[in-house]
């Protein structure tokens, strides 16, 4: 019996969802694209973008990755015309993986009205088609899972994230790919890190990147550490980062990815957020939504957030699956969260059961069953700039 | 994660801080190694206590590793937080004119 059910693309992959995406070149096309996707409320269609008007390879290659993400069955873009994205080429990337796909320049249709009417349209189209095609059998090893923290709290590497690590082994056990990541919140565990690497050159290459995360957050000002996470508990970076650090679970890590590269094998994959060279855009992610952007760009077919003080946000494509740390949150939330790993803290279950009951949801989610979040309609998304240069040849052992 | 006291969690032995599991009220008393203390503020879940005296400039240690420095001389029992104890990387962001921010700026 296989674990998943997937619908399989023309290039060969499975998603674990069937959605069409709506995706808007610049900002000035925003409205626009939302409006056709608003179209499709309680449907699969999901509207993604990037605001920019001058050109990013970040994103583009986040684009490119995401508009044939193995959850996306067709995509629509939707263009001014005059901004600098390079449309015709994300076109062109999105037929070549065998998935239908069309623009729309709002300067060339006539206007917003126009658009839209003709937008709604070809999704209606696709929608029908895409409801037609039957899921099939997905294993363990076609299947790609991201883990993030947000709104974390003095609860969140006791309980949560050290459940997630468990569901991690369990997923790696059998052949998944699993990716963890925000180097800047891994300040203080690299070493530690560099020890699980599976050679001595990929171990460097992960003190090297957190050693950038360090320099790049010092420049800012601060590190990733927001206000409520002091609020909760935490009181230093490294002492987050500790706790962060426990989503990781205990297998060897087998590559160092960059936004946008796929896992070559299963195992346990770092992923790098923190942009390479002088700080040029900003913060390396603005909030929870840019790193979950990532790790679907990555592949991850669905994300296991961890919270304490209590996030409620999920994410366009993929699912997300909310686990909550404390046990005072998830009274207060109980809506929006999946899993009460709080009970850790309060004697009422073990982190054995905990990691067991997210690895059994991680399962249902891959079957089709909605979360919570994607239940109460969230499908945040957001993408911005940022500059990476590629990942040396050390990162990848098993793809070399 | 054994301690004495269900309201407090101890995460390796090696700590010289538990974090606090259950919301204690200002004057609440607690067991710490089999000894009683009286917490002298509300202090929150997810928050830490000292589990013995540590002194200005020592390292405070949680799931059995360096979280940072203490900025002043701690008491057994006492609240750690943003008020004795600073990061070894990157000051932390509050929202209140923290010491640790205000020096970064200053």
């Amino acid at each position: 019996m296989s674990a998943l059910r997937g619908y399989l693309r023309a290039d060969g992959c499975k998603g674990i969802r069937n959605v069409v995406a709506v995706a808007y070149l610049v900002e000035c096309a925003h409205h626009v694209a939302r409006a056709i996707a608003a179209r499709f409320e309680d449907r699969p269609v999901h509207l993604i973008g990037f605001p920019g008007c001058y050109p990013n390879a970040y994103a583009d290659r986040m684009l490119r990755r995401l508009c044939t993400h193995p959850n996306v069955g067709a995509v629509l873009l939707v263009s001014l015309g005059c901004e600098s994205f390079n449309r015709r080429a994300l076109e062109a990337h999105i037929r070549e993986s065998g998935r239908p796909a069309a623009t729309l320049v709002i300067q060339e249709s006539g206007g917003t009205r126009r658009t839209v009417a003709r937008g709604v349209e070809w999704v209606e189209e696709w929608l029908a088609e895409l409801d037609g095609q039957i899921a099939v059998p997905m294993g363990l090893d076609e299947f790609v899972v991201g883990t993030v923290c947000g709104g974390s709290d003095g609860t969140s590497g006791i309980t949560a994230n050290p459940a997630i690590g468990r569901a991690f082994d369990l997923l790696i056990e059998g052949g998944a790919a699993c990716i963890f990541e925000e180097t800047g919140e891994l300040v203080g565990c690299e070493h530690h890190m560099a020890s699980r690497a599976a050679t001595p050159a990929l171990g460097e290459e992960i003190v090297r990147c957190v050693a950038k995360a360090a320099r790049y957050y010092a420049t800012l000002g601060h590190g990733s550490f927001a206000v409520g996470n002091a609020d909760g508990g935490l009181t230093t970076q490294e002492e987050k980062s500790l706790g962060a650090y426990a989503k990781s679970g205990a297998s060897r890590i087998a590559g160092l990815l960059k936004p946008g590269d796929q896992p070559p094998t299963g195992g346990l994959y770092l992923l790098d957020v923190v942009p390479d060279g002088e700080v040029r855009f900003g913060f390396p992610n603005i909030n929870d939504n840019a790193e979950i952007a990532e790790l679907i760009a990555c592949g991850a077919h669905l994300v296991l957030f961890s919270t304490g003080r209590g996030s409620v946000v999920g994410s366009a494509l993929a699912p997300v699956i909310k686990v909550c740390a404390n046990p005072e949150t998830y009274r207060k939330l109980e809506d929006d969260m999946d899993v009460d790993a709080g009970r850790i803290l309060e004697g009422r279950a073990t982190l054995d059961e905990v990691g067991r009951e997210v690895f059994d949801l991680v399962l249902r989610v891959g079957n089709g069953a909605p979360t919570k979040s994607e239940a109460l309609g969230h499908r945040e998304f957001i993408l911005t700039y940022k500059s990476f240069e590629p990942a040396g040849p050390a990162c990848l052992p098993a793809a070399a | 994660m054994e301690s004495s006291d269900p309201r407090l969690v101890l995460l390796a032995p090696e700590d010289n801080c538990v974090v606090v599991a259950r919301a204690l009220r200002r004057g609440e008393r607690v067991t710490i190694d089999g000894a009683p203390v009286d917490v002298e503020r509300a202090v929150g879940v997810g928050h830490k206590l000292a589990r013995r005296p540590i002194a200005r400039g020592e390292k405070v240690l949680k799931y059995g590793a360096v979280i940072g420095t203490a900025s002043a001389p701690i008491a057994r029992g006492e609240h750690v937080h943003t008020h004795n104890l600073e990061s070894d990387y990157l000051p932390t962001y509050t929202l209140e004119p923290g010491r640790a921010f205000a020096a970064k700026q200053g």
